[in-house]
């Protein structure tokens, strides 16, 4: 099982002391904090996506590409990545790179995002955003899989023989997760390409993520992709941990009660109840994310969210710390009892391997120069792999191919 | 034959509140018309002020905690509702409005309505169809012909404004509700939103089919 942190970016003011850090201060403090989850044996970190004030990380590959640099076994991954406002062409190349320059360490969590005018920013309409998640994903799945690509929908230009560069390393596309909070439709989509699912959890009733799972497991299978026991699920969760219990509802009060999420809505004590967020000692942390298993199954991958609201880097890095300890107990605990059927969370090498077996994998190498890169059916690269794409593309229903 | 479940939703802000009374009054005439029909039913009712944080909490959060959900459940399911709020400057309560506005838009479709208001005047009786009427129509809920309007005067004897007394309007109201919860059945609309409606070959083939 996978433990890991995820940041959505937020820049926002300590109420304690009044001082809001600047986006410089914020981006170094997130690297800060990543390198600091490898250093206390975490798996994964997670970046989020805005395109806002207060927040900062509108270039996520580009952070996560040099925390990849400064990292050499943490996870890179993204919570989320907008599937909706983002050109899936742009999302396949960009992570197809992250995935090289980080040495097979890179996945994503594919996401619609919840912030209305960020749509017609990039020439979208929120109201679409259902459809265009279903056809961008489409695309992206088949850009990352077949070398020649004939493509066309409603929500971006047609594309004719195109190729994603650079191919995905060894040929083995980057592991999805889809993120969702109450869509049934993601979690079909997730069971759909038996991709995983994730649920955030977090600000959100346990029972709703409950029935989402169910539904992500019972389609799993249903697709055919394995048990229902088989499917990836991966799960948010929050906690602000002290040594006690008492110190930590104190220190961590002012910032819940402040933050932009859930500030001024219900109490601290009512939001701890209703909701995945716990505040209290290391073993209370322990013993709620235990219990999450109870009611979604056994699980590939916990991200905890631990910097936002305001919390100054000296108490995140002391969280980590913390969290470090946690992670040590629950990866023991988690371990029993799990049935043998139940999968790790994927990896580029458990990918690898499942692909290829004792097979050396795929190394694209281009043949020279074409340039025109137009020509239906063949292939620009050197082992020429059988040119699926073009057999189901709308190319291959059209007469002629011509524009 | 299966027992009708009605639900009340008051929101009268004092305790005890006229509007509470106007409410359990037209619930207990419903009750007896239905009972006369040869119907069994039975009541929940919801104070809505005992629900204020809970439903400041929703619209802040996007989720009910557990009482209001329960409420939000009843008034889903129900095979009647009987709606009572204060008049307020020229309309329904505030708190009464914030609580239509957390209820799942789908979730009132076809539900008979029995509507209620009180007010200091009898000049306010018209808000029920100017205001209250339009909101329920808006939900394809189906509201009742008469309304029944409660003013301080009405409180006081048998023959308030000089026109019908109130309990002959709470008795008219309550047998033409009576009569479209006894017709009324629900047990096909009531909507889970975790219900997948469109698999993934309806999402992809409804987008390539158009």
């Amino acid at each position: 099982m996978q433990f890991g942190i995820f940041t959505v970016s937020d820049i926002t003011q300590d109420p304690t002391t009044g001082r809001t850090p600047t986006e410089a201060e914020r981006i170094q403090a997130t690297v800060a904090i990543a390198k600091h989850a490898e250093e206390v044996g975490l798996d994964v970190f997670a970046l989020g996506e805005h395109h806002n004030p207060p927040f900062w990380s509108s270039s996520p590959t580009t952070t996560l590409a040099y925390i990849a640099g400064q990292t050499s076994t943490l996870q890179l991954s993204t919570a989320t990545t907008l599937i909706t406002t983002n050109d899936p062409v742009k999302i396949a190349e960009d992570y197809a790179m992250l995935q090289h320059v980080s040495g097979g360490r890179a996945d994503l969590m594919i996401g619609r995002g919840n912030t209305g005018p960020v749509y017609p920013w990039f020439g979208k309409d929120i109201r679409q955003g259902l459809p265009i998640a279903v056809e961008s994903y489409e695309l992206l799945h088949r850009l990352w899989r077949e070398d020649v690509v004939d493509w066309e929908g409603k929500f971006r230009t047609p594309l004719q023989g195109f190729t994603s560069t650079p191919r995905p390393l060894d040929g083995v596309p980057p592991f999805v997760w889809h993120g969702s909070i109450r869509t049934p439709e993601i979690a079909e989509q997730a069971a759909y390409y038996g991709d995983g699912f994730f649920a955030n959890h977090i600000f959100w009733p346990a029972s709703h993520t409950q029935r989402m799972i169910a539904l992500y497991r019972q389609r799993f299978e249903h697709h055919g992709h394995g048990t229902a026991a088989q499917a990836i699920v991966g799960l948010g969760g929050q906690v602000f941990m002290r040594r006690n219990s008492q110190d930590a509802v104190r220190d961590f009060r002012p910032y819940f009660d402040n933050a932009p999420v859930y500030g001024h809505g219900p109490s601290l004590e009512e939001f701890t109840q209703q909701t995945p967020l716990t505040v209290g000692s290391p073993q209370e942390v322990i013993d709620r994310t235990l219990g999450f298993r109870d009611y979604v199954g056994d699980y590939q991958r916990q991200l905890f969210l631990v910097d936002h609201a305001g919390l100054p880097l000296k108490t995140v890095l002391e969280q980590l710390d913390l969290l470090g300890e946690v992670v040590g107990v629950l990866r023991t605990e988690f371990a029993k009892n799990r049935p043998a059927e139940v999968p790790d969370a994927p990896t580029h090498a458990s990918l690898v391997a499942a692909k290829y077996g004792d097979e050396a994998p795929r190394q694209a190498t281009p043949n020279a120069n074409r340039g025109d890169n137009l020509t239906v059916g063949a292939s620009p690269y050197q082992d020429a792999p059988a040119p699926a794409g073009s057999a189901f593309g709308p190319a291959a229903t059209r007469a002629g191919g011509a524009r | 034959m299966t027992t009708k479940q009605i639900v009340v939703v008051s929101a009268g802000l004092s305790t005890p509140s006229s509007t509470r009374q106007l409410a359990d009054r037209l619930a207990a005439d419903s009750v007896a018309a239905l009972a006369e029909r040869g119907v069994e039913a039975e009541v929940r009712t919801f104070e809505l002020r005992e629900l204020a944080h809970d439903i400041t909490n929703h619209l802040l959060m996007g989720f009910a905690p557990p009482k209001l959900e329960e409420a939000l459940d009843a008034v889903a399911s129900a095979d009647g509702l009987i709606a009572v709020t204060p008049i307020f400057t020229t309309s329904y309560a505030g708190l009464f409005k914030s609580f239509i506005d957390v209820i799942d838009p789908q979730a009132l479709t076809d539900l008979p309505v029995l509507l209620g208001a009180t007010g200091g005047t009898p000049r306010h009786s018209l808000a029920i169809d100017y205001a209250m009427r339009p909101l329920f129509t808006y939900l394809h809920a189906v509201p009742v012909t008469t309304g029944v309007f409660a003013a301080t005067s009405d409180w006081g004897g048998a023959d308030g404004d000089g026109v019908r007394s109130l309990p002959d309007r709470i008795f008219r109201g309550a047998k033409e509700f009576a009569e479209l919860v006894e017709r009324t059945d629900r047990s096909q609309l009531v909507s889970d939103p975790f219900r997948l409606d469109r698999p993934m070959g309806h999402l992809i083939g409804g987008l390539a089919g158009e």
